[in-house]
């Protein structure tokens, strides 16, 4: 299943790149498909962190993750890089775990 | 034309390699986060190979490691790669390839290499240039630091214990962030972000942050004559 996953999903994410190189571009040049292309990432990545910080299979509950993501928005402030905002939410959210601050 | 001293394209040889460098920390993430997420460290490593578009892998795992099955994991992997095609399409030009060299640059067409070689138009020689040692740059160390996270997370316990299932929504923050550029992106962002949260509870998982991809493609619609 996973693996019909992963390579499923890498040989289509290979083919969308490949039509923009032989396919006729009056196919794909229209600009319905550029903006929409262009705004999928933001509408889904925010979806992603929004499942991903609150879900917890069909309940929505608040635990350490929302620390973590708190943390990892004032990283970005700062402009920290990706690797120090991905580890300061990770331990963010580890240490009040290991305190019994947070679930 | 005529092809420039080598000495000019030493700068964008160097920027390609700093640009790998960083995203090889991207990959590290990726590789522990798709580890926590259930996936075996060679599946991991199976698609920071195959798949090679940093937002579409991380959705797929994460995704299946909320349980929200392999059809919307990959559902979502597409739609969020949909935008590559869209690079090749401008790129194709400027690149003007011909036989298997279509096919290798095809898979390098990334967010990186693209707008690297956007940044070098309309000199076309420094424009491929960009592009191929971007895209090489970033395919190389992306790999090898999904392998050290992959490897990393495999050595150690509990993902919740280590705060890994935090690290998941701000990966997903830290790409998105740059995104946010203007007031539509943040009513867009701020939408998908509203849709997946209500259809949670109604939904099996997997759904919401597909259901997420209608605002993009409404936004899109209205937006349509912008740019």
């Amino acid at each position: 299943m996973i693996w019909a996953a992963v390579l499923i999903g890498s040989l289509g994410c290979y083919l969308e790149k490949l039509f923009g190189f032989i396919l006729p571009p009056s196919l794909l040049d229209r600009p319905m498909i550029r903006s929409v292309a262009a705004l999928l990432p933001i509408a889904m990545l925010s979806a992603l962190v929004a499942v991903q910080t609150f879900g917890a299979g069909q309940s929505l509950v608040i635990d350490a993750r929302l620390a973590g993501v708190a943390v990892a928005v004032v990283a970005l402030l700062l402009r920290a890089p990706f690797l120090a905002v991905v580890l300061a939410a990770a331990i963010t959210a580890a240490l009040l775990r290991a305190t019994g601050l947070a679930a | 034309m005529t092809p420039l001293p080598r000495g000019s394209k030493r700068p964008i040889t160097t920027s390609a390699i700093g640009i790998g460098l960083a995203t090889g920390a991207y990959g590290l993430s990726f590789g522990a986060i798709s580890v926590a997420s259930g996936l075996t460290a060679i599946q991991t490593q199976t698609l920071s190979l195959l798949m090679f578009t940093g937002a579409s892998q991380f959705a797929l795992v994460g995704v299946l490691g909320a349980g929200g099955g392999a059809i919307a994991a990959v559902l979502t992997a597409w739609l969020l790669g949909a935008r590559n095609g869209l690079y090749a399409l401008h790129i194709a030009p400027t690149l003007n390839l011909r036989g298997l060299r279509k096919p290798v640059a095809a898979q390098l067409t990334i967010d990186e290499s693209t707008a690297m070689s956007i940044a070098q138009e309309p000199n076309v020689d420094r424009s491929r240039h960009a592009f191929w040692a971007t895209g090489i740059s970033v395919y190389v160390l992306w790999n090898i630091g999904t392998l050290l996270g992959a490897l990393g997370a495999s050595a150690i316990g509990d993902p919740a214990t280590l705060g890994l299932d935090a690290a998941i929504p701000a990966g997903f923050l830290a790409l998105l962030w740059p995104r946010l550029r203007d007031r539509a992106a943040w009513a867009i962002a701020a939408g998908g972000a509203t849709i997946a949260l209500v259809l949670t509870p109604l939904t099996r998982s997997g759904v919401p942050v597909l259901a997420s991809a209608l605002i993009a493609v409404i936004a899109g619609y209205r937006l349509r004559d912008r740019s």
